[in-house]
Order: C-alpha cells, then sequence, then structure tokens
C-alpha cells in the first residue's frame, strides 16, 4: 500500500509484546470455549491467517491438541467492489472442515471500520452454519462503520481516522511489529 | 499487472502475461463449485445476457452458471424465440440489451467477427462465445486450466490438436493460446481440413496420426463436425474414424502420462473411440468443470475492469 506522505514510524507494539499478547489470546479462547474441543481458527487473508497459524501453535502447546485451521479470502463478499480503484486480487478460501456445529474463531490482524469482518461473516455464512462465531483481532484501532466487537482484542490502539495502522509479520520478511504511521494531509 | 479490457473477443489479441493473469484469477473459482451453497455475492445486482445465435448446451449452461454462482442475473435469447426471428439486425438486438441496462454480453454466432462488431458498438462488456470458424477464447482457456493443473505448466509440452483445423474455432483459440505460452503444438488432419494460414501460427502440420502423436504430452481431439458430410471434405465417417479416429492403439504412441481432451460433444466411435473416452487419461470431464471456474474468473474481471 503506498501512502503518499507518511510521517516517522512509530511503533506500539514490538515482537516480544507481540508474542505475549497472543500467548493470552489463546488462553482467553481456550477459557471461553472451555477448551478446544469444537473451535476453529479461520484466518482472513493475509496478515490473519499468520496470525492464526500462531494461535494454532500456541493452542497446540497449552492443549496438546491441534483445532482446525482454515483460510478465509473475503474479496468475493466486500461492498466496495464496485467502488474500488484497482482490482482485488483474489486468492483461495481453503476451509478443509466442516464449519457446521463449530466455535469459528475469525482471526483478523487489525479491526477499523468492521467491514471486513461483515464480510467474512457473510462469507461463513455461505460455507455451513458455525454455533458461533467469535472474533479475535491483534489490534482495535476503532472507528467502526458497522457494529462489530471483537471478543479477543490484543491490544487498543487510538489512532485518529488518517492514520495507517501496519502489522509487519515474520512470514512476510519483516521484523515482527505493529507500527503507528501518522500521515500528513498531501497540501494541494 | 491487471486485466483492463472491456471485452474478451479472442486470445489472438492477448499477450501471454493477459491470458497467464486470467487463468491465475480463474482458479479460487474452482473451489466455489465444490461448496454446498454454490454462490458468492461479486456480481450481485449485475446483469448477463446469454445471445446464442447458435444450438450449444455445455457452453451456455457453463456460462449461466458461471454467472448465476456470481449472483448475477442472467437472461437467456435464442433467435427463434426473439426479434431475430421477425427480422431484427444483431446491432439494433444488442443495443436494445445495453437499453434494459444489462453488463455484459455473452455471443455466439455463426459469423466470424460478429462478437466484435457488437463490442465496438455497446458500451457493455461483451465475452466471444464462439464465432464462425474465428474463436472460441473460453474454450481454450480451461483447456489450458486442464493442462495446467494436469501437467504443472503449459510451456514446452508437446501438444497435438487433432480433426477438422480449417473450421474449428477451437482449434485457433487454442493454437493462439498454447503457442503464446510456449506449448509446442502440431496439428494433424486430412489435407482438405487444413487451412492455408498455419506457418502463421508456428505448428507443425500432420497429415498421418501416427506420426502426429509420436511422444505428445497433450492430445486434443476436435469433434468431427458431421454436418460437413457430404461436402467433400471427408469421403465417408468410416473412412476418417479409421485415418483419425483415436484409438486405444494410437495413444500408446503418445508419452506415457499422455492427457486426453475433447472439447465436447464427443462423436464416440468416431474421432475417438469408447474406451479412449474413458480411459484413465481421458479428462473430457475435468475440461467441463473448468469451464465454469474459467468464466466465473472472467466475468469478475470484465465487471471489475474501471471506465477511464
Amino acid at each position: 500500500m503506498v501512502q503518499p506522505q507518511r510521517s516517522h514510524e512509530l511503533v506500539v507494539m514490538d515482537g516480544h509484546d507481540m508474542a505475549r499478547v497472543l500467548t493470552r489470546v489463546a488462553h482467553e479462547i481456550l477459557e471461553r470455549n472451555k477448551g478446544c474441543q469444537n473451535v476453529a481458527l479461520v484466518g482472513i487473508r493475509t496478515g490473519g491467517i499468520y496470525l492464526a497459524q500462531r494461535l494454532q501453535g500456541l493452542i497446540r502447546h497449552i492443549e496438546q491438541t491441534d483445532v482446525c485451521l482454515g483460510e478465509l479470502d473475503i474479496t468475493l463478499y466486500r461492498d466496495d467492489l464496485a467502488i474500488r480503484k484497482n482490482q482485488p486480487v483474489l486468492k483461495k478460501t481453503d476451509i478443509p472442515f466442516d464449519i457446521a456445529n463449530r466455535n469459528v474463531v475469525l482471526v483478523d490482524d487489525v479491526l477499523f471500520t468492521g467491514r471486513t469482518i461483515r464480510a467474512a461473516m457473510d462469507g461463513l455464512a455461505d460455507l455451513g452454519r458455525p454455533s458461533e462465531i467469535q472474533l479475535a483481532v491483534l489490534v482495535d484501532r476503532g472507528h467502526r462503520q458497522l457494529p462489530i466487537r471483537a471478543n479477543y482484542v490484543g491490544k487498543n490502539v487510538p489512532t485518529s481516522e488518517d492514520d495507517t495502522i501496519r502489522v509487519f509479520l515474520e512470514e512476510l520478511g519483516e521484523r515482527d511489529r505493529v507500527s503507528r504511521f501518522t500521515n500528513r494531509k498531501t497540501p494541494s | 499487472m491487471s486485466f483492463q479490457r472491456k471485452d474478451l473477443l479472442g486470445l489472438g489479441s492477448l499477450t501471454s502475461e493477459e491470458i497467464a493473469f486470467i487463468l491465475k484469477a480463474a482458479e479460487p473459482f474452482k473451489e466455489i463449485s465444490g461448496r454446498e451453497i454454490k454462490k458468492v455475492p461479486a456480481l450481485r445486482g449485475k446483469t448477463v445476457v446469454n445471445l446464442f445465435f447458435e444450438p450449444s448446451t455445455r457452453t451456455r449452461t457453463s456460462f449461466e452458471l458461471a454467472a448465476k454462482r456470481l449472483s448475477a442475473d442472467v437472461v437467456n435469447m435464442s433467435p427463434s424465440s426473439s426479434s431475430v426471428a421477425k427480422g431484427e439486425t444483431l446491432l439494433d438486438t444488442a443495443r436494445n440489451i445495453e437499453s434494459m441496462k444489462a453488463d455484459m454480453i455473452v455471443i455466439r454466432h455463426s459469423s466470424a467477427g460478429a462478437a466484435e462488431i457488437l463490442a465496438r458498438q455497446v458500451r457493455l462488456s461483451v465475452i466471444n462465445a464462439g464465432d464462425g470458424w474465428h474463436e472460441h477464447p473460453t474454450q481454450a482457456l480451461l483447456d489450458l486450466m486442464t493442462i495446467q493443473e494436469n501437467k504443472g505448466h503449459v510451456r514446452d509440452l508437446r501438444v497435438a490438436i487433432v480433426g477438422d483445423i480449417a473450421h474449428s474455432r477451437v482449434a485457433r483459440s487454442n493454437m493462439h493460446a498454447l503457442t503464446k505460452m510456449g506449448a509446442k503444438v502440431r496439428v494433424a488432419g486430412p489435407p482438405t481440413m487444413m487451412p492455408p494460414y498455419l506457418h502463421r501460427f508456428g505448428v507443425e502440420v500432420y497429415y498421418h496420426l501416427d506420426e502426429a502423436l509420436a511422444d505428445v504430452d497433450v492430445i486434443i481431439v476436435l469433434r468431427l463436425q458431421l454436418e460437413r458430410q457430404g461436402s467433400s471434405l471427408f469421403p465417408s465417417i468410416r473412412e476418417y474414424a479409421r485415418l483419425y479416429g483415436l484409438t486405444a492403439a494410437r495413444v500408446k504412441r503418445a508419452a506415457r502420462d499422455v492427457l486426453i481432451m475433447h472439447p465436447g460433444p464427443v462423436n464416440r466411435g468416431i474421432e475417438i473411440a469408447h474406451d479412449v473416452a474413458d480411459s484413465e487419461a481421458a479428462v473430457i470431464l475435468d475440461q467441463v468443470s473448468n469451464g465454469v471456474a474459467v468464466r466465473m474468473g472472467l466475468m469478475y474481471l470484465l465487471a471489475q475492469r474501471r471506465e477511464s
């Protein structure tokens, strides 16, 4: 994503913070669902799938069980397909298990307007009827445009609407961190 | 890279990058047809008109399913039940469809260039579903997808196209697509069914099927258009079947893991023997499944196009 003008990077969460936060979220998921028998993690492309993989690893460490893991591409469910400037690239949805009667935990990196989550819930509904859909996010930056709330939040980061929050992940060749960039309006 | 064309009229005018892009874009759509609920809302509110001036079951159904699985509304028009029977011109029909605010026309017509004439005159997207002997681009795209899936790549594969090359839009689109993607293409058939322009495609021409099949990785068998019987292209169906029919004995000349494809409808026992059509190597039904995915991907791309 190209930002026209970007001020200095402000790290709001470093690699250690991220690891601790994910461990806590893994415990919270287990607590809320009373174990992991019925839990399935579904990561939302692209950032969410790596976080879901990490959560699966952490849960394996705690409970010695592998929970089901899936990947969801929400491109076809977006409500802005007709107004976006560039063609969004569609990737595969890969959910290799039946989501019916499971507690599906959607995993995403940043919760912002809530529109991605709305699309993801529509996408899940087309695949089956989970008994519950829960939401885990690494960062909640506010500014919701829909009545959506996360069940598990890594960190609440207050932002202004023009700010950019970026999650950098090792899986994508970066040093683990979450950063806030304050964008100044380009003078016209 | 992105695909910014308004229409898909043929593969002759596309670059190899564009062809690869469409194929890549189409891949995720395969999974949707395997779901319990085979529908995504991507083209909700869009209208697709199927305008078929020639009989077709497979292609029309495939386009219709593709559009419906993307949540578009589909209208099927055939000339016998429309104003075309009353003498309306093709362009007038298309302009009327445009006035009703449709978004896409899928057209099959017996005249080469019909799709292009339409595309120049209307603002909505036009997909060529076969125009005369000219092109049938979505068929070649689904063939490429099937080859890629089974072989992992297209480049450097030896592909034989067998049958009536001159009168086959499937052959033309495939020759464009396969050569652009780097395959080594051979065509085989009776001399009366070879068009004069083959040198421009850079394909090898064979008149004996046995020679053409030596070590090939893919065989695309074309349908013998039985309606051409008596047009002096070939003496008899029996003779054609003996000289150019794909039999199990002939398949042995090809590579051991050869892929056998056919665009359908199959004339069993004529261009392809029963046991060959039903053999492990035949992926004719995979082609049909991939057809829906390719058409979904294509419609999705065309609908995403920004008017500049």
